[in-house]
């Protein structure tokens, strides 16, 4: 974390003025690459993401479907615009998903009052996360450490409870919401009773997809999955010039002395408030494509435990790093779905190479933390990160990478030095 | 004014349970200076050992019965618990029924060693470390905690009676002089505020009038002091860990016949007992208490069909609510000391 922050800082200072660093997009040169690489990993998902052909012992890890993809790039924008927050502050909000739950509802409303069209849903949803955010974050950061995670997390059980309970007319309650043809669309044609409203772009419907196969590989291309993608590239550039910008320096000046900066006679607040309202439009922008993508929303999303798993994506990937929420939400959605999906025939199948005594001992051990148990092996793993990584898995590849340089660096020393001696 | 004393009562078995969650929490972090996300999880592995135990005094093996016969004639099996072999039938089966306030001597050994080794083995790597950390960490842990216990006893809820002799109700109002009917409330909610009442009791005894407490307690006030005295107080924070994981345990042990015990029952609990004790003030153990009841009887009394048909839904929320305002009015919670965790 520590060496993490003095490497950014120069950076920072550099760009802090992007005209004159020259970047591209006003980003510097390592920003730009990182941001390009993002851009190609996340276009040619659908491809990276089906490794294996369809039909082999191995398809069920592809991750390329569209409902899955949309899920990566969607909580990869949540986790972002948490670590905007998390990340530079330090302050630990634990009640997020309230500002996706509402950013949902409010994209909902969006397309039963206006039009199918996702656009305006979208903007809305942002727009009243927005809101929401500005309120909770006008009480909550009157307090920092432990009281702000506890008022923040008392706000989102507040909008759950009231979203299960009394709210019912606006957020359905336990059923959740629904899109129905009679809802009285205004900007839209009015449909035929029966027909299912589905969310769309200009005429283009969000579940439009086109298979191109290749020998035994299927590679699934869904509009939904591409206009999430490209929202969260916006977003994530958006979060790569806060980091760099002056901005981002204050944001990172309250995490590291709050006392310090109110001696040199600034306000903390104004900054750490902004920064909270731009974490909770993120947020609120992940909630309404989650409602442009299945056009229906739950009050579950705003629970408590929807709000500790951006944070454990966040942390998982590396908190106050800019790739690492993206990675953290990708890789906990992966295994979310994809370990889950292991049962215990399955593991018979790929052990069936041991002697039959074994190979009942290896899938035992191995059974609990698969399939159901897959939230064990988060836990887990969640810990291991915590107390050895604190950096997650960014700081992770870091020191490999470090190792190997340094070996390298070693290498090289030595042999300048033997001609020497 | 029965409706009252009657929302007060109810109010009172869900303090208890706060109350002793929040209790617990205050200990670790009046002593250890850690936030321990993981409490929620030692209330429902408490709840667990009351299952554990019941299961074990349950264990049979099968006797062909040759005085009865089964519907086609055969001699009739049946299943005989160890214990009657042990004890006789009559004890045995007494035994049995009596499970949930015996498992409070399974209990407390379990739970002790339990928070010993946790702290030793986990915590103790981060006191240096920010809260946040000890946050993270410990709510790891109770996922953690949880899906173990989930893997062995199943998602589903596992009943667990109270002893047939406090089944039911009995009309409290009669006692104090109110007309029959007025107050019905069920034996086991007073058994748990009583048992609640005496276990408080009895780790504020221990606090304040053992020298062993003594010296926890200046410990809590001044770590650095106590330990250029030559004592080393890690090792009684250790234990206090330890005790607060029993307090947590036991509080989960007597809930086992109010709410039949799941996997995420800590949970549930842990958020509202951060509040309570965010409430009381962090630190201050007489605020924990008060806090758990004043909040476990507010939440009654929101409960109230009068009070819901004026503000519809305000039962869910009232805890919440409550927390906001004190927080943002008495940064301190009620009875915060100062110094502790401000800022």
């Amino acid at each position: 974390m520590t060496d993490q922050t003095t490497d950014t800082i120069p950076a920072a200072t550099t760009s802090a003025s992007p005209k004159a660093g020259g970047g591209l997009l006003g980003l510097t040169k390592k920003d730009f690459g990182l941001f390009l690489l993002v851009i190609a990993l996340t276009m040619l998902a659908p491809f990276l993401l089906n490794p294996f052909p369809e039909n082999s012992a191995m398809a069920q890890f592809n991750a390329g479907y569209p409902d899955l993809m949309q899920r990566f790039v969607i909580f990869g924008i949540f986790a972002i615009g948490f670590n905007i927050l998390f990340g530079l502050t330090g302050y630990l909000s634990f009640g997020h998903a309230a500002f996706l739950g509402v950013g949902s509802y409010a994209g909902i409303w969006a397309m039963k009052l206006l039009t199918l069209n996702v656009i305006p849903s979208i903007l809305a949803s942002m727009l009243v996360a927005g809101l929401f955010a500005t309120l909770v974050g006008f009480i909550s950061l009157r307090r920092s450490g432990i009281y702000f995670s506890i008022l923040t997390l008392a706000f989102a059980m507040m909008s759950f409870a009231l979203a299960y309970s009394v709210l019912t007319p606006i957020t359905g309650g336990e059923t959740g919401m629904q899109l129905q043809y009679f809802d009285p669309r205004i900007l839209d044609a009015a449909l035929e009773p029966g027909q299912t409203p589905r969310a769309n772009l200009f005429g283009l419907d969000m579940a439009t997809s086109t298979n191109l196969y290749f020998g035994n590989w299927v590679f699934t291309l869904n509009v939904g999955y591409y206009i999430a993608a490209f929202c969260m590239l916006i977003a994530f550039y958006l979060s790569i010039r806060i980091f760099r910008s002056p901005f981002g320096m204050m944001l990172r000046a309250v995490k590291s002395n709050q006392n310090r900066l109110n001696y040199t006679g600034i306000s903390p607040k104004p900054y750490t408030l902004a920064a909270f309202v731009i974490s909770g439009m993120y947020a609120g922008l992940a909630g309404g494509l989650l409602v442009a993508m299945d056009t229906q929303v739950g009050a579950e999303r705003m629970f408590w435990t929807a709000s500790g798993e951006v944070v454990l994506m966040t942390i998982l990937g590396g908190a106050g790093t800019l790739i690492g929420p993206v990675l953290g939400a990708g890789f906990i959605k992966y295994f979310e779905n994809i370990v889950s999906k292991i049962n215990e025939a399955t593991l018979h199948t790929w052990f069936a190479f041991l002697p039959d005594g074994l190979e009942d001992v290896v899938v035992a051990m191995i059974y609990p933390f698969v399939g159901k148990g897959w939230h064990l092996t988060l836990g887990l793993l969640f810990m291991a990160v915590v107390i050895f990584l604190p950096g997650g898995l960014v700081q992770g590849g870091q020191k490999l990478v470090g190792l190997f340089r340094r070996k390298k660096a070693d290498d090289k020393t030595a042999s300048s030095h033997t001609p020497a001696e | 004014m029965e409706a009252i004393i009657l929302q007060v009562l109810n109010g009172l078995d869900k303090g208890s349970a706060y109350a002793l969650i929040a209790l617990g929490l205050t200990l670790i972090f009046g002593t250890l200076g850690v936030v321990n996300f993981a409490h929620g999880a030692l209330f429902m592995l408490g709840a667990f050992c009351a299952v554990t135990f019941s299961n074990l005094l349950q264990l049979s093996h099968t006797v062909i019965d040759e005085t009865r016969t089964d519907f086609l004639g055969n001699p009739l099996k049946v299943d005989v618990p160890y214990i009657y072999d042990i004890f006789g039938e009559a004890v045995g089966s007494s035994i049995i029924d009596w499970a949930v306030p015996l498992s409070i001597l399974f209990a407390i050994p379990v739970m002790i060693a339990l928070g010993v080794a946790m702290e030793r083995g986990l915590i103790r790597h981060f006191y240096k470390r920010p809260h946040a950390d000890q946050i993270l960490v410990t709510f790891g842990l109770a996922i953690v905690l949880q899906e173990i216990i989930k893997y062995f006893y199943g998602a589903n809820p596992i009943p667990t009676p109270a002893p047939e002799a406090f089944v039911g109700s009995f009309d409290f109002g009669v006692m104090l002089g109110f007309d029959p009917g007025g107050i019905v409330y069920p034996y086991w909610r007073l058994i748990y505020f009583l048992f609640a009442a005496f276990i408080i009791a009895g780790v504020f005894a221990f606090l304040q009038f053992t020298t062993f407490g003594m010296v926890v307690r200046a410990g809590m006030a001044d770590r650095e002091t106590v330990t250029l005295l030559g004592i080393d107080i890690d090792k009684r924070f250790t234990i206090m860990f330890g005790i607060a994981a029993a307090v947590a345990g036991l509080a989960g042990v007597m809930y086992t016949p109010i709410n039949s015990p799941n996997y995420h029952m800590g949970m549930d609990f842990l958020v509202l007992s951060f509040v309570v004790v965010v409430v009381g003030g962090m630190g201050s153990l007489p605020g924990a208490v008060l806090a758990g009841f004043l909040l476990g009887i507010i939440e009654a009394f929101a409960s109230m069909a009068q009070v819901l048909d004026i503000l519809p839904g305000i039962n869910q929320i009232i805890i919440y609510l409550v927390a906001i305002v004190v927080l943002l009015t008495r940064p301190r919670g009620l009875m915060g000391r100062k110094g502790v965790m401000e800022d």
